[in-house]
């Protein structure tokens, strides 16, 4: 202030400082401004791309929700029906021919009408009958009204998946069953209602009798699996390698092999799984004990690293406080430090879990990609899982397997969701700092 | 009630009978600006508790402490004094092993605490740890209640038996800390949720809950306001009565209010040590004047 540049007085260089600030100032504010479109832009391109791909998967698989069945009365023919043995029937057959003789049409010596009638309904229908007549012999002779299911073609056309005009290459079905069809709906025989097979069946060759329970049962247990075996044990090596392991050449190797094994491709792990534990060990293939065995291998880097950072996040204020009161190392740990890294254990084990559901590639390797029907009952049982149902499921050739995939990866994603949903939790709960 | 760790009976407790008769000073001699030692020179001196002979310390290939030899007296306050980086810190943490847990540091020489090595093989630094206690320059609570605080100590180390034992040993530590009153009725709310004075009150609470011999102080109030630094220093008069401490301080008219003993430590090696008021006033080495008098630190 009192030495102004030369030629320039006080006030004017005042001025000068002032609007050279102004300039400044706006260069600031526009780089500012210009941060931030790009970081709305990126956010606004990713959530475009969340949601085409979210809105796809439910515009194909919300249809597999739900399916409809046709109630048509059946005349339980005593002639036809062993009265000691009702399921030794052929139900589907006697449904089918009293259809026909309904709507009029005769049939020929071969019984093709009969067999496409057929063909409509469920093989599930068989199972019904015969499950009611068991328990309620006195039926035989009466006319009943039978809610069948309807098959898998049936249904698409329901749902509109498939008419008339598709070509007669891309369908099953035939235009004059398609007539029956329009007939039975004409008739308000055909009624729409929730898939619960979906949810309680595990996997089957017929499309509308498939479901996820066997898939969503087989991978819980991996995961269960997987829990008990890789965090407890990456925990445990994390907190050995921050707090306790000297710091050496061996330690430092250790830490990039970590590193390394992190980023292995899953698929390595899988070859690992099938030599180590199925040839080697001899442990059941195809079972979520391997399964999860194998995820657990795949998981524990992950977990490491992920619980030696929130380990290292803790002030050395708490470690001295606690060192100056003479805890012992171990009590330090486990009573101070690792209670406060705990939110960033539980976020990266949690995240490493939901990364280990939604992994194909090493269960290709050890037999899970296989088809198993039916529900697993224990770790050993031969069973599916999630991912390996969608990849089985996409290459089916049975059109209504397509919308199912779609619905087994909202069923995947649900899963994730809840996971995720409860690492926030669980970290919001251990987060009480205070 | 009491609780003796280590020595009951060998009368190392009692001070040798001298009685400290602790002269309460207002809070007008407290502000000074030029420091002006309290007369200590009538200041009673405990006998020797903390003797240290040619201790040096280096972290990996820096040496950070030269040949240092200094005996500390027993319900006395000694302040160390010098500018940063002198090893005062260094010298403070090593009468509790606390270099231990730095990779790469090493010890060398002897401390005895009553006579006996710290550093043999014998001792265990968890037990120690219990007999020398340690307050650090940021108070530092851990994430839990008051009372778990301060009876943690007590906790780790097995000293009570009974729940009514450890309420007391809380209630008669926070109350010896000067933090009763003002606590008593929130203990089991978060001690990080107090003033920062009221955390350093409750971390020396929690110190002297273990009933230690030897209290360490690394910059105790160079956090906190002047009022809070009034209280603490308030509090380490009252505790010399009963321990033995080491403060470190880069205020020299910390130093010259608190301490009867003063060490001026300077490029890692003991410059001068002696009666507080001999250091203020009649400093032998030059060093020590031109430290004291604000040429250099």
């Amino acid at each position: 202030m009192t030495e102004p540049t030369p030629g320039i007085t006080e006030s004017a260089g005042t001025d000068l400082r002032v609007d050279r600030l102004r300039a400044g100032l706006k260069r600031r504010h526009a780089r500012e401004n210009r941060f931030r479109t790009y970081g709305l832009l990126a956010i606004a391109v990713s959530v475009g791309f969340l949601l085409l791909l979210l809105g796809r998967i439910i515009e194909q698989g919300h249809t597999a929700f739900y399916a409809h069945t046709v109630t048509v009365p059946v005349y339980m023919d005593p002639a036809r029906i062993d009265r000691s043995y009702p399921a030794g029937t052929n139900f589907e057959q006697l449904v089918a021919e009293q259809a026909l003789v309904r709507f009029g049409v005769e049939d020929d010596a071969a019984g093709t009408r009969a067999t496409a009638m057929r063909d409509l309904f469920s093989s599930e229908l068989k199972y019904r009958i015969a499950e009611r007549l068991q328990r309620q012999p006195g039926l035989i002779g009466e006319t009943l009204p039978i809610a069948a299911p309807m098959s898998d073609e049936a249904d698409l056309y329901f749902k509109g998946e498939i008419s008339r005009s598709t070509p007669a290459l891309q369908r099953r079905l035939s235009d004059e069953q398609l007539d029956w069809l329009d007939r039975m709906d004409a008739e308000g025989a055909v009624s729409a209602h929730f898939n619960k097979a979906l949810f309680t069946n595990g996997d089957s060759t017929e499309p509308e009798l498939a479901g996820v329970a066997g898939a969503v049962v087989g991978s819980a247990l991996m995961l269960l699996v997987t829990a008990l075996i890789a965090i407890p044990l990456g925990v445990g090596a994390a907190v050995y390698l921050e707090e306790f392991s000297p710091r050496n050449r061996l330690a430092d190797l250790i830490e990039v092999n970590i590193n390394n094994l992190a980023a292995v491709p899953s698929i390595v792990y899988g070859l690992l799984g099938l030599s180590l534990f199925i040839n080697w060990m001899h442990l059941p293939r195809s079972s979520p004990l391997v399964g999860g065995l194998v995820l657990a291998l795949m998981a524990l880097p992950t977990i490491i690293i992920a619980t030696r950072s929130s380990l290292k996040a803790v002030p050395p204020s708490i470690r001295e406080a606690a060192l100056a009161m003479g805890a012992s190392r171990t009590q330090t740990v486990f009573q101070h430090t690792l209670p406060l890294a705990m939110p960033g254990v539980m976020t990266g084990s949690i995240i490493s879990m939901a990364h280990a559901l939604g992994e194909t590639a090493p269960l290709l390797l050890i037999g899970m990609v296989s088809f198993v029907p039916g529900i697993p009952t224990g770790i050993d049982q031969p069973t599916g899982a999630l991912p390996s149902l969608i990849y089985i499921w996409e290459n089916a050739s049975e059109r209504a397997f397509h919308e199912r995939t779609a619905a087994a990866i909202l069923v995947l994603l649900a899963f994730m969701i809840v996971m995720n949903a409860a690492a926030i939790v669980l970290r919001r709960r251990f987060e009480r700092r205070w | 009630m009491k609780i003796n760790l280590f020595r009951a009976a060998d009368g190392t407790e009692s001070g040798g009978g001298a009685d400290t008769g602790a002269d309460v000073r207002t809070a007008a001699s407290r502000a000074m600006s030029v420091p002006q030692p309290r007369s200590n020179g009538d200041a009673p001196v405990g006998p020797t508790k903390i003797a240290a002979r040619d201790v040096s310390v280096s972290y990996g290939d820096k040496q950070a402490l030269f040949d240092v030899s200094l005996d500390i007296p027993d319900k006395t306050v000694t302040a160390l004094i010098g500018p940063s980086g002198c090893g005062k810190s260094t010298f403070l943490r090593t009468m509790n092993r606390m270099n231990d847990t730095i990779p790469g540091c090493r010890v060398t020489g002897r401390i005895e605490i009553d006579g006996e090595d710290i550093n043999a093989k014998s001792i265990d630094p968890v037990l120690l740890r219990a007999r020398v206690g340690m307050v650090f320059q940021k108070p530092n609570p851990f994430p839990k209640t008051i009372y778990e605080n301060v009876a943690y100590g007590p906790r780790i180390h097995g000293l009570t038996s009974t729940k009514a034992e450890l309420d007391e040993v809380v209630q008669s530590s926070l109350k010896r800390a000067g933090l009763w009153e003002e606590v008593a009725d929130r203990l089991h709310s978060p001690g990080t949720g107090l003033s920062g004075g009221q955390q350093q009150r409750l971390v020396i609470a929690r110190a002297i809950a273990v009933n230690p011999e030897v209290i360490l102080m690394d910059e105790p109030c160079s956090a906190l306001d002047p009022i809070a630094t009034a209280k603490i220093e308030e509090l380490i008069d009252e505790l010399r009565e009963r321990y033995c401490i080491v403060i470190v301080t880069h205020s020299m008219a910390q130093a010259a209010r608190v301490s009867q003993r003063t060490a001026f430590f300077h490029m890692g090696r003991l410059v001068e040590t002696g009666s507080t008021e001999d250091i203020f006033t009649n400093p032998r080495e030059r060093r020590t004047l031109d430290y004291i008098t604000g040429r250099f630190g």
